[in-house]
């Protein structure tokens, strides 16, 4: 009762790494509260996950496990993991902000009236007087996120309602295992209870899923481009530096809505979370949107034409220029300086 | 048998926060409204297609465009009715304000439930909040299957629609029996545009309040003679809600804080564009082994 519930993904058997790092904030979150950590597990071939889980902290284990569970269904799924909650009552309940999550979370708060909060870049622990009745309470979940396209940051709290329930972006919260490995201990559901043969009406004629082929949250050299490279002409210099020095090629959400390069590149709150040890954003002003997903890189280096960009304000180094100008310089400076 | 579908698109009129310019903050720090245009969500328009599509290929369906909002959201049904939707219903009550995803499902999920569609079509999100929640919201309030992430409506057979899904590393064709609420991508089909014929004939149409205000004006007048120029609208009463589930009562999450953004400032070197300067950071980028 009152524990906090991690709803962990798994593809093939594996677990996502975002739910391991739901796992580590939860575990951090779990401490904090006193409380138990939870991880639910729904799927097929899975009864294998929960030393791994243990590792990351998780004290229980649920797993719903039969071939109808697998692959994920919004329907089973919703019912399975609001029969859970219905029955542990937990007080907070974080999925990842995949497509899985994003398609389970909604359909899971609508069904317990309970209020969640997407792609969250924060969650905290902390206290709340609402100022109209003067009611206290004590240990919300805040959960905070960018807002309005990211011009300002939203503390969100549902001081009523349970369980607590937000979604993470993959990437945006560290993954670590725990200081002490949790107990792990596997509770079977007994899931066949808590769903209906209408819950198996949408049935899954075809799936090809891939393994992501452009990786850019593990790159430790990031060339960004935004909509200021102009073109997605002009956006190919980023490659280009991209190839010179060794790295990967993100970019602003701004260059991908205008079509400059694929979704999969896209870093910021709504695309990936990135900490390389260098990052080059070339043409992107810096709305907070985007700097939500890069601004604990190592080092940051802003090329701009505008000397009042935001960008600048985190960045090591401004160079106030023409992309198109000192993208080249860049290059052939490396070149020759490299031998 | 002909097939005929009475289809509902969900529709949200949002401020355009993709071309946020500097004059979007005022001075204060707050965000500037008036000075961000209001548009017809771009995932939305996406959904609107996929719901002319299917009309175009069973005759005699019918697109209504449902949206929430203030009166001036009159203006993304109008623009629906001029790229061929059928009418709409603006739900349009003080009463519904502060609503935030929940509450929002549950009014739209009210209004479906009174429009009796065989299926709702919707964007995936919006581009104010990017949450991806009203949708698959409204479904679960209506007890309906939910296809999320939609590129592309495949087919539709003895009550059944078979839909591909665009998903971030991959694609899913699924299977589900109507009703349903399906949520389409922005990598599906664009909207095909306004057409000119429909907005000579759709430009009166008008919502009641919108009549009222211009009373004696061609619109007004074409508006009350001809029923296809009357865009409804329905106030909280006319939905049968329960009113402890609608506005700011109704919504589990409440705002605590909003805070402006503040960067930390970094101690930051301004490097001009030169061969040297650039030559300059390289160099030390090389050193302290960064790159290369």
């Amino acid at each position: 009762m009152n524990n906090l519930f991690v709803y962990i993904e798994t593809e093939g058997g594996k677990v996502a790494d975002v739910s391991l790092e739901l796992l580590t904030k939860g575990r951090e979150l779990a401490t904090e509260l006193g409380v138990k950590l939870e991880a639910v597990v729904i799927g097929d071939g899975i009864a294998g996950v929960a030393p791994e889980l243990a590792k990351y902290g998780a004290d229980t284990v649920w797993i719903a496990e039969g071939a109808e569970l697998s692959p994920y269904r919004t329907l089973p799924h919703a019912a399975i993991l609001c029969g859970l909650i219905d029955a542990e009552k937990p007080q907070i309940c974080l999925m990842g902000a995949t497509p899985v999550g994003r398609d389970l979370g909604p359909r899971v708060s609508s069904a317990m009236h309970s209020g969640l909060t997407a792609d969250c870049t924060s969650l905290v622990i902390g206290d709340h007087k609402d100022a109209k009745s003067g009611k206290e309470y004590g240990q919300l979940l805040y959960q905070i996120r960018p807002a309005f396209g990211g011009n300002i940051i939203a503390t969100i709290i549902n001081p009523d309602c349970r369980p607590q329930m937000a979604t993470v972006r993959e990437g945006v919260m560290k993954k670590e295992y725990a200081a002490v490995t949790g107990a792990g201990e596997v509770k079977k559901v007994d899931w066949q209870k808590m769903t209906r043969a209408e819950d198996f009406v949408v049935k899954i004629i075809e799936r090809h899923i891939e393994e992501r082929k452009i990786n850019i949250k593990n790159a430790p050299i990031i060339i960004a481009g935004g909509y200021g490279m102009g073109s997605k002409e002009n956006f190919k210099l980023c490659f280009d530096l991209a190839e010179t020095l060794g790295g990967e090629v993100g970019a602003s959400r701004a260059a991908v809505d205008a079509g400059f390069c694929e979704h999969a590149r896209q870093i910021g709150q709504t695309g990936v979370t990135v900490r390389p040890k260098l990052y080059i954003a070339c043409g992107i002003s810096g709305q907070i949107q985007h700097t939500a997903g890069m601004e604990d890189s190592a080092m940051i280096i802003a090329i701009t034409d505008d000397p009042e960009a935001p960008i600048n304000k985190i960045a090591d180094y401004t160079i106030v220029g023409d992309v198109n100008e000192v993208i080249p310089r860049m290059i052939k400076s490396y070149k020759q300086n490299s031998k | 048998m002909k097939e005929i579908f009475k289809i509902v698109v969900l529709a949200k009129q949002v401020p355009d926060t993709r071309n946020v310019g500097k004059d979007a903050m005022t001075p204060e720090g707050t965000v500037n409204r008036a000075a961000l245009p209001a548009i017809f969500n771009p995932e939305d328009l996406n959904a609107l297609e996929a719901a002319l599509r299917i009309k175009d290929t069973f005759p005699g369906s019918t697109v209504t465009v449902l949206s929430m909002g203030p009166h001036r959201a009159a203006e993304v049904i109008r623009d629906a009715m001029f790229r061929g939707a059928d009418g709409g219903v603006l739900l349009t009550d003080r009463k519904f304000a502060g609503a935030d995803t929940l509450a929002t499902s549950y009014a739209l999920s009210c209004a479906a439930k009174k429009l009796a569609p065989d299926m709702i079509i919707a964007g995936r999100q919006a581009i104010d909040g990017d949450t991806a929640q009203v949708g698959a919201q409204v479904a679960e309030k209506l007890g309906w299957p939910q296809v999320t992430y939609a590129e592309e409506i495949l087919g539709l057979e003895g009550g059944k629609m078979t839909i591909k899904r665009r998903l971030e590393n991959g694609i899913e064709v699924v299977e589900s029996p109507l009703p349903v609420v399906v949520t389409v991508n922005g990598s599906a089909a664009d909207c095909r545009p306004q057409n000119a014929r429909r907005i000579m004939k759709y430009k009166h149409a008008l919502i009641p309040t919108e009549a009222a205000a211009c009373p004696g004006t061609l619109s007004a007048e074409l508006s009350a003679k001809h029923d296809y120029l009357q865009i409804v609208e329905w106030g909280a009463d006319a939905v049968d809600p329960d009113p402890s589930q609608l506005g700011l009562e109704g919504s589990p999450t409440k705002v605590k804080k909003i805070e402006n953004v503040v960067f930390q400032i970094k101690e930051s070197k301004c490097l001009s564009c030169s061969d040297d300067e650039i030559n300059t950071l390289i160099t030390e980028l090389i050193e302290t082994h960064t790159i290369g």
